[in-house]
């Protein structure tokens, strides 16, 4: 999935031959642009400026417009994500399952807020809508991978076994 | 009545999602039967008759609604709302990923029936899986000759293309979505002109519900008579057909039922396990987020369109979120609130203040700083919400407070006095 990437992009950056072959292979029209940035966020993780200007020149979009629809919606991020993102649920049933619990437990642990990274660029954290587990509520992924029933202690735990 | 499930028969018990499955299960019957041997205009007539309402939650006829598509010569197009946003609703999802080739089968017939040789399905950004999942089916029917160029020897073309949404509630919001769908931010375009006339691409556009268009098959290949048989309210005429409801909230097993439309919410509930040992139930909303509550009383109501409309709420998307006495509906309405600021798109000034001013009311209620003011305010707010803006994110965002509000006033006025008690006097 996506990897890790904390430092700046340099425009020599392999992945961006990668993120333009993609473009080149039927997608290089405006209407394709969030296709192109689903791409690129799979490439780099996240969509820093550098990524969203390439983008905005090869498909001929405004960059404003490129910038427009990256916070337009809640998939798109502007921020690195750690080696192990971890996404709680915070949809009807966890919520009601005790989410909120669990979500304070990954807070606690790793010292950090949804939406930010730990400092060693392991973990980030942020929360998320039913992602159609509701019969292992509460549930959070960690790195791509779905944990249901979750409780403060497995919480703590899971942590553990990813550090 | 003695009901068999139609639109998930088999789910569970055999891979649907291997085409030659679902062949030997009837699978692909329909289409052959439509494409060598229906007129598209009959088949639009079969529809209309066997009265199929959008399953995406206003109800609106779907051949009615294929039926306004103008015949003037541009492209038209076929795109399935698979955004599946609405909190409490998981059946298209299941219908996707257990059985994605009834809903090649009925896209393809729809296009037939519409004259339509460019369909989309719009799914939203977090079934990733579901995504891959259709480009497989897609493919596999291609092979089979089911999609693609002179499907059948009938002359007739089909090309099916997925798009990925990127999580934004507003884009199941079918102007959101053709925005979206042409690489834009997703907000809602004014209606009027509906996409029927004016689509994707400023052409005539059909948009239905996973759902609506997993129906279809099963109309061709029974008849529209047998399909307005499927009801367990015979009185109601109106509304018939099978329907996935997805019950969640304080019942013991939360989950996706196939019931013929019109049973009683009492059955609904009773199929997802009943409430727990000991629980008495508070209240219920029946299609989502956006629906007002209804109260035991209300146990006793069909579950079609019309009849929950009489008991004051809206079928919706048959979302039903059960909450038993151990429920603090305020926090649910936290809950609702928060969801519907973060989401609202922007555009329209009522919706965009208005569903903050909700979040911050509500959370200074919880937290015990409401005052009798907020209680009137709460009131005030859904004159100036409902009905004002471009699409009806929020009238929905004020449906649940104004609903707690007048059902259970007293849940809200415990928050209230308990300030007082603390407040020196
Ligand atoms: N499935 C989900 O996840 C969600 C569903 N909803 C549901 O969405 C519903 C509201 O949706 P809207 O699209 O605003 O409802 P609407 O009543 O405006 O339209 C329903 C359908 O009929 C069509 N239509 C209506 N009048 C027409 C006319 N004169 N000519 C041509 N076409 C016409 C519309 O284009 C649309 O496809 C609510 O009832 C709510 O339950 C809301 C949120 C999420
Ligand atoms: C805020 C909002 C969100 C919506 N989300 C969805 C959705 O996720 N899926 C859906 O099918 N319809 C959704 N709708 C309803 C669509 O606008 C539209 O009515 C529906 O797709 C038509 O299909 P149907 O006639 O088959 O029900 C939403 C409506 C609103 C106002
Ligand atoms: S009502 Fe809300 S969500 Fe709908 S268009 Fe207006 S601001 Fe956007
Ligand atoms: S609410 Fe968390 S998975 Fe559905």
């Amino acid at each position: 999935m996506s990897r890790p990437c904390c430092q700046g992009i340099t425009p020599d950056d392999p992945r961006f031959a990668e993120l333009d072959a993609f473009i080149r292979d039927g997608h290089a029209a405006p209407r394709f642009l969030i296709a192109v940035l689903h791409r690129a966020q799979e490439l780099f993780g996240y969509l820093p400026e550098e990524v969203q200007s390439h983008i905005a020149k090869a498909l001929h979009v405004p960059p404003s417009e490129v910038y427009g629809v990256v916070t337009f919606y809640n998939y798109f991020t502007l921020k690195p994500v750690g080696k192990f993102p971890i996404n709680v649920c915070m949809g009807t049933a966890c919520y009601v399952q005790g989410a909120g619990r669990v979500l304070a437990q990954f807070e606690q642990e790793l010292g950090i807020k949804p939406g930010e990274m730990t400092p060693d660029g392991l973990f980030s954290l942020e929360v998320c809508r039913c992602i159609g587990a509701c019969g292992l509520a509460p549930v959070a992924t960690i790195a791509g991978e779905v944990y249901g029933k979750l409780t403060e202690a497995t919480a703590k735990k899971l942590i553990a076994e990813f550090r | 009545m003695q009901f068999e499930p139609v639109l998930t028969k088999g789910i569970g018990k055999v891979d649907l999602t291997n085409i030659d499955v679902y062949e030997a299960q009837g699978g692909y019957q329909a289409l052959r039967k439509a494409l060598t041997s229906m007129e598209p205009q009959a088949i639009v007539e079969e529809v209309k008759k066997a009265n199929l309402r959008g399953r995406g939650g206003a109800g609106f006829p779907a051949g009615v609604k294929w039926g306004f598509l103008p015949n003037d010569g541009r492209p038209r197009y076929l795109t399935v709302n698979a955004d599946e946003s609405e909190p409490g609703t998981c059946n298209n999802r299941t219908l996707i990923y257990a059985n994605p080739h009834q809903l090649i089968e009925g896209i393809i017939i729809t296009a037939f029936a519409n004259r339509i040789t460019q369909s989309f399905i719009y799914i939203r950004g977090e079934f990733k899986r579901g995504a891959e999942i259709l480009m497989k089916a897609i493919e596999d029917a291609r092979k089979k000759g089911y999609v693609g160029q002179n499907i059948l020897g009938t002359g007739f073309s089909q090309e099916i293309t997925v798009h990925r949404g990127a999580s934004a509630y507003i884009c199941g919001e079918e102007s959101a979505l053709l925005n979206s769908l042409e690489g834009r931010r997703g907000e809602p375009r004014v209606k009027p002109p509906f996409p029927a006339v004016v689509g994707l691409y400023g052409c005539p556009t059909i948009i239905n519900n996973v759902e609506t268009i997993s129906n279809v098959p099963h109309i061709v290949k029974n008849g529209w008579e047998w399909y307005t048989k499927i009801t367990a309210n015979p009185s109601n005429p109106k509304s018939c057909g099978p329907k996935l409801f997805t019950v969640s909230g304080c019942v013991q097993r939360p989950g996706n039922y196939e019931l013929p439309m019109g049973v009683t919410l009492r059955e609904v509930i009773e199929t997802a396990g009943g409430l727990r040992p000991g629980r008495k139930l508070k209240a219920v909303q029946p299609g989502g987020s956006s629906t007002p509550m209804l109260t035991p009383e209300h146990l006793d109501v069909p579950m079609d369109f019309e009849s929950v409309a009489a008991a004051g709420s809206l079928l919706g998307t048959a979302a039903v979120i059960v909450y038993d006495d151990t429920v603090d509906l305020v926090d649910v309405a936290l809950y609702w609130t928060r969801f519907y600021s973060h989401e609202s798109c922007g555009q329209c000034t009522p919706c965009r203040e208005g569903t903050h001013w909700l979040e911050r009311v509500f959370a200074r209620i919880k937290a015990g700083g409401g005052t009798e003011g907020d209680l009137k305010m709460i009131a005030d707010m859904q004159t100036q919400m409902a009905g004002t803006t471009i699409c009806v994110l929020s009238d929905a965002a004020v449906t649940f407070p104004v609903s707690l509000l007048k059902l259970f006033p007293e849940e809200l006025e415990r928050y209230i006095n308990r300030v007082k008690e603390v407040r020196p006097a």
